[in-house]
Formats: structure tokens, sequence, C-alpha cells
């Protein structure tokens, strides 16, 4: 199986992070991966995103045209990425900056106050952990346990209060993307 | 027979292609005489440059490159760091040196890169024919300066010691003459100096040699000479402009 | 040795070094600049030169020179920069120099953007400098595969004293793939490196062995004798186009009614769109040059199977390796060609719809 993911947003949202986290957990349970994100000056301050292909074979093109997930933090990122997604796809959007939301209606749209719930956890820059938990709780991509110990590897002696509040955000992230696995 | 003078062991038997006249063939030798007295010869490399002095690697009896031209100091400077254990120099003229080559000198320099430079002033491009250099004086009559060089149009010809001076890292900069035999035996001094410096490691090391020119000149020898002295002196003054081994900063 | 999940200009970097490159000269430009970064950080761990060049003229003589000492050297760029190399790469293809080159493509011609772009197929196959030589041109498709190349392009760039290029792009250069590294030279095996060009390399005089006089040169005033020199280039040429010529070939078969042709980037493209077409029933073959020099001309020709109808070419630019793809089919079939231009990569989409308009 192939999934191939779209992450977007404004830069410093941590959209690249998404991705990175993602393909690098794909990469340590044996699947192969690719993460091509933007670059350039949009990287500074304006729009960002990255395309993540996690596949139990290999991979062609890193360029995903027709995305089985996106993940969009912002409206401009949802005008431009929504209208790709596979029919029968997952759109998670951040409807704290997305007041339009989205009108498809031959995908699964999971639309989240990711910010409101960042805030709630006590820190907005946990929000790109919170998407994952989400990604991974509706599709399964990745296990919990793989992102945790990545996770560990990178912040468990930097920053142990941070690397708490980002497995939060992770496990409420599941918990909600739990709650579109049964729905279609 | 008693041997009063001979060629330098680090001199090949390659006759030099130098004019009649010229004094790049004196520079060419007191180079090669203080890399045999510093006792060199089988750690020296150098880089000749395109001028008249581009056939330079048949002339030195050890490994040379040709460098592009302009760009002998960053090519001495890959061979010093690809081989540090070798002793480095390169052997460039005016337009070489002083106009396409000027970035990878300025920034050799600023480096502080452990090579030796030396440098020949003769205010003319000479191998492709007499035309302007960025050293030509105000005034004076080339091939592409008919009329003379004219600072309001073209500038003012380069003292390339002094703007090397300005420099932090460079470790001696002296600029001497090949215009008398007094003045040789100076600029051996200096050559020699520039060379054993190499050879202690003590940093980016810089000779100029005001030369001449008597074929693109128009003058015979003796003339050009005098010449030299009379208008090339006055704005290209000798001396050392720096030597931290002697305290001259 | 697990794997790494990194970018492509970070993992040549990595694979250069340990494939025992230990002198690197570059100058900062987008997309390629984490590989100078990583450089930078690297070369002083593992006792190496980095040197942020004053530009990439100065770079590229700087390659000159320690190439002309005999050592493993490598040097970097993208496109605009690659341009500013070009005198300095003919000078070391006329001097016999090994050395490895990397453009990180993008959009041109001059300043052009920063996305990737195969934009520089000419220059880097059909000469860039002045005068008669060629480049050995390797094009990677996959961050491994980059990596790879790398390692080899030392082993290629030694055994025929010539320069090498690796003819990447942004999008090579900006992705992260697993990537998984050769283990890096002992230090035997450094040595003997370090040590393989002093019958010809600037180096100095053992102790009582004759005096030599190597001379690191591309000069040569007398017309007889530079046509000979020039003469034995195309000799050393000849042998790499008999040895080296590699490429992949995608889903061939005699059942294949399109042949694509495509290399580096816009090949990983060219196969998911086959990949599409295969489930729809279609039969696509694909080949994929991996030397652009020397080129698989045979390779496709042999390629070209029964029912072919028309060799389709796909590049990021306006259409540059057609005219190679042209020579290998030489009137057999067909040759048509699409492309995108300014840095704009081609989805699988796109081609998709190119190949099943063929139907």
């Amino acid at each position: 199986m192939t999934t191939e993911m779209i992450c977007a947003g404004f830069g410093g949202q941590g959209v690249l992070t998404i991705g990175r986290f993602l393909a690098q957990a794909g990469m340590k349970e044996g699947k192969n991966v690719s993460w091509l994100p933007s670059y350039g000056p949009e990287m500074r301050g304006g729009t960002a995103n990255v395309s993540t292909v996690i596949s139990d074979g290999p991979i062609a093109s890193p360029i995903v045209s027709y995305p089985d997930v996106l993940v969009a933090l912002n409206q401009p990122s949802l005008d431009k990425f929504g209208p790709m997604v596979r029919k029968g796809g997952v759109i998670i959007y951040n409807t704290n900056m997305c007041p339009r939301g989205c009108n498809r209606d031959d995908v699964q749209l999971i639309p989240v106050p990711m910010n409101d719930i960042a805030n709630e956890i006590g820190s907005s820059i946990v929000l790109n952990m919170l998407a994952i938990g989400i990604i991974i709780g509706k599709t399964g991509l990745v296990k919990y346990e793989t992102i945790e110990d990545e996770l560990k590897s990178f912040l468990q002696e930097k920053n142990p209060d941070l690397l708490d509040k980002n497995l939060q955000a992770i496990k409420k992230g599941i918990e909600i993307g739990k709650q579109y696995t049964s729905v279609k | 027979m008693q041997v009063i003078a001979k060629r330098p062991e680090t001199l090949t038997a390659e006759p030099f292609t130098y004019c009649p006249g010229c004094t790049h063939g004196i520079a060419t030798r007191l180079i090669a005489e203080a890399i045999e007295e510093q006792g060199l010869i089988n750690l020296m490399a150098g880089v000749a440059p395109v001028g008249c002095a581009v056939f330079a690697y048949k002339f030195f009896n050890f490994d040379m490159a040709e460098a592009a031209h302009g760009r002998a100091p960053a090519v001495a400077t890959g061979m010093k760091r690809g081989r540090p254990n070798m002793h480095i120099f390169t052997y460039q003229g005016d337009g070489d040196l002083a106009a396409i080559g000027t970035a990878e000198i300025v920034h050799a320099a600023n480096r502080g890169e452990h090579i030796s430079v030396f440098f020949i002033n003769n205010a003319i491009y000479g191998m492709t024919g007499g035309q302007m250099a960025p050293t030509t004086l105000a005034g004076m009559k080339t091939t592409t300066s008919p009329y003379g060089r004219n600072p309001e149009d073209i500038g003012y010809p380069i003292r390339m010691c002094e703007l090397l001076s300005s420099l932090v890292a460079p470790y001696y900069i002296e600029r001497v003459s090949l215009l008398s035999p007094g003045d040789i035996l100076r600029a051996k001094k200096a050559v020699n100096k520039a060379i054993q410096y190499n050879k202690e490691e003590r940093g980016f090391t810089f000779v100029e040699l005001i030369s001449t020119c008597p074929t693109n000149w128009g003058f015979d020898p003796d003339k050009a000479r005098e010449w030299a002295k009379e208008n090339m002196l006055p704005y290209y003054k000798l001396g050392v402009y720096r030597d931290k081994g002697a305290g001259v900063e | 040795m697990s794997k790494i999940l990194m970018k492509g200009n970070e993992a040549v970097a990595e694979a250069a070094i340990r494939a025992g490159c230990r002198l690197y000269f570059a100058y900062p430009i987008t997309p390629q600049s984490e590989l100078i970064e990583y450089m930078a950080k690297m070369m002083p761990k593992v006792g190496g030169t980095f040197i942020q060049a004053e530009s990439e003229i100065a770079a590229i003589n700087m390659v000159y020179g320690a190439a002309g000492v005999g050592k493993r050297v490598m040097t970097s760029s993208s496109s605009p920069g690659i341009s500013l190399k070009q005198e300095g790469i003919s000078y070391m293809a006329g001097a016999e120099l090994p050395a490895v080159i990397v453009n990180v493509q993008r959009g041109g011609p001059g300043l052009g953007d920063i996305q990737p772009a195969q934009g520089d197929y000419f220059q880097a196959v059909k000469g860039g400098g002045h005068g008669d030589y060629q480049l050995i041109v390797l094009a990677p498709s996959s961050v491994q595969e980059f990596a790879d190349l790398a390692a080899d392009a030392f082993d290629l760039a030694d055994k025929y004293r010539n320069p090498v290029m690796i003819l990447a792009d942004g999008m090579l250069g900006q992705m992260m793939e697993p990537v998984e590294f050769k283990p890096a030279k002992t230090q035997e095996e450094l040595d003997a490196l370090a040590n393989q060009h002093l019958s010809w390399c600037i180096c100095p005089n053992a102790d009582g062995d004759a005096k030599h006089h190597h001379e690191i040169n591309s000069l040569e005033l007398d017309p007889e004798i530079l046509e000979k020199k020039v003469s034995k280039l195309y000799e050393k040429y000849a042998e790499v186009e008999k040895n080296e010529v590699r490429y992949e070939t995608y889903n061939l078969s005699d059942d294949n009614e399109i042949l694509c042709v495509a290399w580096g980037t816009a090949a990983r493209v060219v196969k998911s769109a086959i990949n599409e077409l295969v489930a729809q029933g279609k039969s696509i073959g694909l080949v994929r040059p991996i030397t652009c020099w020397p080129y698989p001309y045979e390779a496709i020709a042999s390629a070209i199977g029964p029912k072919v109808k028309k060799v389709y070419v796909f590049e990021l630019n306006s259409g540059q390796m057609v005219e190679d793809v042209m020579i290998a089919v030489n009137g057999k079939v067909p040759v048509d060609f699409w492309g995108k231009l300014g840095g704009i990569v081609f989805t699988p989409a796109d081609i998709q719809a190119k190949l099943e308009a063929c139907f």
C-alpha cells in the first residue's frame, strides 16, 4: 500500500516537521518513504508545504498529484490543495485558520480547532504533533510507539517538558482521528 | 676548471622565452636561486600564470602547474591545502594578478594562505602585444590606450602592495625593482625572505617586482630602465609594506 | 549499517567523505546550500579541508590545484554557479585531472529560479566549456543513488583522470529519503588513495629518487602536438564509452506500445505514470540513462520492441536529450517530446495524460 500526503500551512506552523516525523517513523517500520519540501523564499514567512509518501513498495515519484491525505493548517493551503485530494481521501484541516472550510463531499473531512486544542495543552508549538496524532489515529499509517521513540530521542534530554506536551498532543490527536475511523 | 657561476639546480635547461632585455628573466632566476638556497627543491611547486611567464612551468626544475588567467592564487590554495607539506608559490604578471585575477589574489591574501606570490609589474600586457594593464601609468600610451591612459575614463593604476596591506592576514608584503644592480640585490633579499617565510610556514608572502618591457614600451633596455625609474618609481614606492617577522605591521 | 533519512544534498556530501574526499571548495547557492553546509560541518571532523571560496571560479580553480596534487577533491553548485565553473572544468579536462563536480540544477537561463530543472543537460553532456573534451556525467534519480554515484564518481575520475559531473536537481537535493551508506574508507585505503597518482601529480621528491618534473598543464602551442594530445583524450573517451555506459530499464517487454526515455527526477515521475497505466492494462516501458555521457544509445535502440509505435521523451527542459534519443532510435519509430520549463516539475498526472493520448 502507498499513502501519499501533503501537509501545508504558514511557514513556522511546523508542517515540514509533520512530514518528517511520519517519514522517519515509516522508515523505522521498514517502509519506503520520501519527503519533499517546498523551499526557497516562500519558506521565509510564506506558505510551506511538504509531500510525504510512505509505501510498502518502491516509491516512483515523490511528487504528489492526488494526495490520499491532506493536512491544511490554514485556508490558503486548504484552497490550494483541497481540490487535489483523491476521491475517498481525507482532508484534515485547522478550523481556527480555515474560516471558509472545504466544500468537497467526495472525501472525508476532519475539521479540528487545532490552535484551541494546542493552546489547551499548553503551547501552540505542539500543533504539528496534534496533526500527526490525527493522521495516525485516522489512518494507522505508523504506530504511536514509533513516533514516541523518535520524539524521545529528539527531546528527552533537551526539553523533557516539551516532550511531555508533544506526547499529550499526539495522544489527543489519535483520540480525535479514531472518532473518524468508523464514519465514512 | 673553476665554476664561477652556473645555472641553479632549480632551473631546467629550457631556454627562457622572454624578450631580450626584459627583466622577467632576472625575476625567474632570483626565485630559482632563493628556492635552491633554502634547500626546497624537493618540496617546492609553483604555479605559472597566463602572460609572459606562461612557460614558467618549463623553466623551474620541480613540479609546476599552469593556471588559467588570473587563477594562480586559487590553484595554489588547492595545492597547498592538498599537500600541506609542500611549499607553493605563484608567479604572476600585472594583467593576471591585478585585473582578471583580482578576486583570487585579494582573497588568497585575506585567508593568509601559506603561499608566496611574485608579482611582475611592468605596467603593460606583454604577451598579447602591449595592451593597457591595470598598472599602466596615467597618460601612458598602449595599443588599447592609444591616446594615453585617461584616469577620468578608466581609473588610476592599481597599487597592489598598498591594497593588500589593508588586509590583516598577509605576513609579508614588499615592493622592489629590477632596474639596477643594486635594486636587483635588494630584490634578491626580498625574494629570499618570502621563500624563507614560506619554508617556515609563516603565512602569506607577496613581493612585487617593478620590471621593464622594452619590446612593448618601444625603448631599448637601458632606456626602459631609465624610463621606469623616472615614471614608475614615483608612483609605485619601493619598500616594505608588511613584515610581521620584523615587526612591520 | 541502518538507513538514515537524509536530504540528497547531505547524502552526497556524506558519501563523498566516505569515499575519501578530504578537500572541498565551493560557494553557496540555492538549492545546493545544504551540501556546502554539511561539508563545512563535517570536513574539520575528519581532518579535511573546507573552504568557502570567494567565487565559483576560485572554487573550481582550487579544485584544479588540489586535483593537481593528486588528492580526491569535490566542488558543488547549482546551474548559474556551474556556468562560472566551466573555465576550470575545461582546463581540468585538458590537464586530465580527476575531480567530482555536483550540479544541483535549477531553472534557467540566467538567474532563472531555484526550482528543480534539467536545463543543463547540453552544458554537461555536449560541452559547457571551450574546446574538445568530455565530462563523465552521472544522473541520479533518488537520494540513495545520489549517494552511491558520489562514490562511483570518484572512482571513475581517478580511473580515467577526468572530471566527473553528478547532474542532479533541486528536487533530489532538497528531498529526504532513506539512504544506506557504503562503509567509509579505512585509513589504509585512504593512504592508498593519497598515493595513487604519484606518477604524474605534483608531489615532493622522495630522498634518493631521481628528480621528477611533473607538469599540470593544458597549454600546448604546437598545433601538431596539441592535436595528438586531444586525439589521445578521445581515445580515452572511447574507452569510457566502451566500459561505463549505465542505465536502468523499467517495465520493458515485447508488448510495450510506448517506450519512454527520461533521466533523473523526470524518470521517477514517469515511472509513477507508467504504474498507473499498467494497472489499466497498458504496456509502456522506460529506459533511464544513468550515464548521460557516455550515453546508452544501444540500450535505447534495443529497447524498441516490435509493438512500439512511439518513443516518448520527458524532461524538465525544452527537449535537450531528445537529440541523443533520436540518434539512438535512428528513424525506426517516431520520437516525441514533452517537458516543463521554468523549474516546474511535471506530475505523474501530467505524464499519464500525455501517455494516455497515445493509445
